[in-house]
């Protein structure tokens, strides 16, 4: 029996994987700024066997209501093991190219607000030498391309911070996992044309719970990413600046 | 808004549509130009025809409301979003002593599916339809009200709903009584017979005594073999009952083949083997409740079996007095004419009133057949059977049609001009524009 906390719990994502830990009988913690959304979530994951889920309002760009909120979580599961943070927004690239504030905004969103998180929990589970931190990045901070380059430079933040929170955690028998789904099946993507590569949130779901059971370090979800982004990541700049991705 | 093509169960119809995802109870319709759309929700599109879909207009998918909200395991009563699935109540609901009061052939569809179209199963002659058990529902209007829908509420939009195909607005949710249950195990009885009138007094000798009752009948059988078939009845296994060997497996039809493997070789081959499955007349056995309720769910997009062009079902019901002449007329229609399907299915429906305005079931016998998709050939053998269906003053299933004529429709659902007062202005159905196109 695990205690989890979740942020962005009102993630499709975060829901789905909430889902899973509540039928297997943990106890959850669970973050997000719509108090509506959160309690409905939360009423459905007890129907579901979840025997002690706690909801709390919080937004995540807060960064003064972060301490309050996990001291909150340690209180409340009596303790805590196990991290996932889900929060983010899909930034709009053209807006984002107009507009300083709103590229500041968003890179707060995807990125800060994590790393703001991530610090204080990082301390905790070092303390008490044990648990396991999963964030959830994106294929698109593997490269950025000019479609997404703000949320795809936020998410390349996110990724770099945990891969040298891996290696310093590691001494200390915390687990720290890296999630990168590729194109999933969201409201955030509703506006996209789903083809071949979309998944669903519950594959991803699953992805995400096996690799931290595993305490797996760099997760593409689905697993077919990973060559995607080899062959991505291994186009020579003359090349790929010229193309339109 | 995305377009997405969306098909029902026939596979016949491949229609693009707008899409909304909705994503939760909370939201709210979008907003519309007046005339410039309309609006159906979609479930798990497990109707057969045109009822799920909305040529030229927005499809709303409530796949994403799959959230249970409340659930009493003391007295039963459930309440969950309008996308759950049954599969995901039964998931919840069995190991918790507790069943659904009433269940379709799949339980692959949606509460808002299973209330749209007012389903039946095997305990019709006990239980009645799906509505009968549904408390109360919220109804979503895109004028932005949410009525709630109850017998004592709103009851005319709850009599609207309920049957109503998604025309009188969205369910987002729903409160069911579910029924108690000791195990998953059913006592079932497979019996063989040679004629309709076997069947008949089967169903009178096991009505009183099996909650449920079914049949499978062979399509392709003339003359003496008219009416030939198998008779399953069960109940739910007493509390204290030993346990049976059962591993949950499905497996999915791979891909669809260039011709449907149906035809009427295949066909009579087919009927002939299953009718004989089992050496005695009578083989009694204890089963878990998935392959009793459920036996295509084992098989994944079985329906792809039927090729490229899809398949029509044809469910009709008609009044009992003359149910045997009438049921022996279509069948003998059907025999001749060299279609059909194995998947037959023959039923007795009781007299537990029905409570939506459209419901289809009445007291009678009910008879379902798959036929694959023969273009005008198929049609003419469909109006033969429609002409009986009309003069004995029974009606066909709308969650399975494809193709009735408006008359049909409007002569075997007489609620049809006041339920018309009750569909939403933004709300309409490739199905209801076609039955109503001559009105």
């Amino acid at each position: 029996m695990r205690k989890i906390l979740i942020v962005g719990a009102t993630s499709v994502i975060a829901e789905a994987t909430a889902r899973i830990w509540a039928q297997r009988g943990d106890h959850l913690f669970i973050v997000a700024r719509n108090k509506q959304r959160l309690d409905a979530i939360a009423d459905d994951l007890r129907v579901r066997g979840c025997s002690n889920v706690n909801a709390y309002i919080m937004d995540a760009n807060d960064f003064d209501a972060h301490v309050p909120m996990l001291d909150a979580a340690e209180k409340a599961l009596n303790g805590l093991d196990t991290v996932l943070i889900a929060h983010g927004t899909l930034s709009d690239q053209p807006a984002c190219q107009q507009s300083v504030d709103l590229t500041m905004k968003e890179f707060t969103t995807n990125a800060l607000s994590t790393i703001a998180l991530l610090t204080h929990i990082a301390n905790r589970f070092e303390q008490q030498k044990k648990g396991t931190i999963a964030v959830i990045s994106s294929v698109a901070g593997d490269r950025g391309r000019q479609s997404n380059y703000v949320y795809g430079s936020a998410k390349a933040m996110v990724t770099a911070f945990t891969s040298g929170l891996r290696q310093r955690l590691y001494q200390s028998g915390v687990s720290v996992v890296t999630i990168k789904p590729g194109f999933v099946d969201t409201p955030m993507t509703a506006s996209f044309k789903k083809g071949l590569l979309w998944a669903s949130a519950g594959s991803v779901a699953k992805a995400i719970d096996n690799a931290m059971r595993k305490q797996q370090g760099i997760v593409y979800a689905p697993s077919f990413w990973c060559i995607i982004m080899l062959i991505i990541k291994g186009i020579p700049e003359f090349l790929f600046k010229r193309i339109k991705l | 808004m995305p377009k997405e093509i969306f098909t029902s169960w026939g596979r016949v119809l491949k229609l693009e549509h707008e899409v909304v995802a909705l994503s939760n109870r909370f939201d709210e319709l979008p907003k519309i130009s007046q005339g410039s759309s309309t609006f159906l929700p979609y479930g798990n599109g497990r109707s057969y025809g045109d009822s799920c879909l909305n040529a030229g207009g927005t499809i709303l998918k409530t796949a994403a409301l799959d959230r249970f909200i409340a659930f009493d395991p003391e007295t039963g009563i459930l309440r969950c979003e309008s996308g759950v699935l049954l599969s995901e109540i039964l998931r919840l609901i069995v190991p918790q002593g507790w069943f659904l009061p009433v269940t379709p052939g799949t339980r692959f569809v949606t509460v808002g599916g299973a209330i749209a179209n007012d389903v039946h199963g095997k305990n019709h002659h006990v239980s009645g339809t799906f509505g009968r058990h549904v408390r109360q529902l919220e109804l979503l209007r895109s004028d932005s009200q949410r009525l709630i829908c109850a017998a004592t509420e709103h009851p005319d939009y709850f009599a609207a709903t309920i049957g109503g195909l998604g025309l009188t607005g969205l369910v987002t949710w729903a409160e069911i009584q579910l029924r108690r249950i000791g195990n998953p195990w059913i006592d079932a009885e497979t019996i063989r017979f040679e004629s309709l009138d076997e069947f008949f007094s089967l169903c009178e000798e096991s009505d009183w005594d099996y909650e449920y009752t079914v049949s499978w009948v062979d399509c392709a059988g003339k003359g003496k073999r008219l009416g030939r078939g198998l008779f399953m009845r069960g109940n739910h296994a007493p509390a204290d009952s030993m346990p049976a060997n059962y591993s949950q497996k499905t497996r999915t039809f791979p891909f669809t083949p260039p011709v449907s493997l149906i035809n009427s070789i295949t066909l009579k081959a087919f009927n002939s083997a299953y009718y004989h499955k089992q050496i005695s007349r009578e083989l009694r056995h204890t089963q878990h409740y998935e392959p009793f309720f459920y036996p295509l769910d084992g098989m994944l997009e079985w329906n792809r079996m039927y090729g490229p062009k899809g398949f029509f079902q044809y469910q009709c019901i008609v009044p009992s007095q003359n149910g045997e002449e009438v049921i022996a007329e279509l069948l003998g229609e059907i025999a001749a004419s060299g279609m059909g399907s194995f998947l037959a299915v023959l039923k007795i429906c009781g007299d537990a009133a029905s409570p939506g305005m459209l419901s289809f079931p009445m007291k009678g016998v009910s008879l379902a057949l798959d036929f694959p998709n023969r273009g005008e050939k198929l049609e003419h053998l469909f109006k033969r059977l429609d002409h009986i269906v009309r003069s004995a003053g029974g009606r066909l299933y709308p969650a399975k049609d494809g193709r009735m004529p408006g008359d049909l429709f409007r002569s075997g659902f007489p609620r049809w001009q006041e339920f018309t007062n009750y569909i939403d202005p933004d709300f309409s159905s490739s199905f209801w524009r076609r039955v109503m196109e001559e009105v």
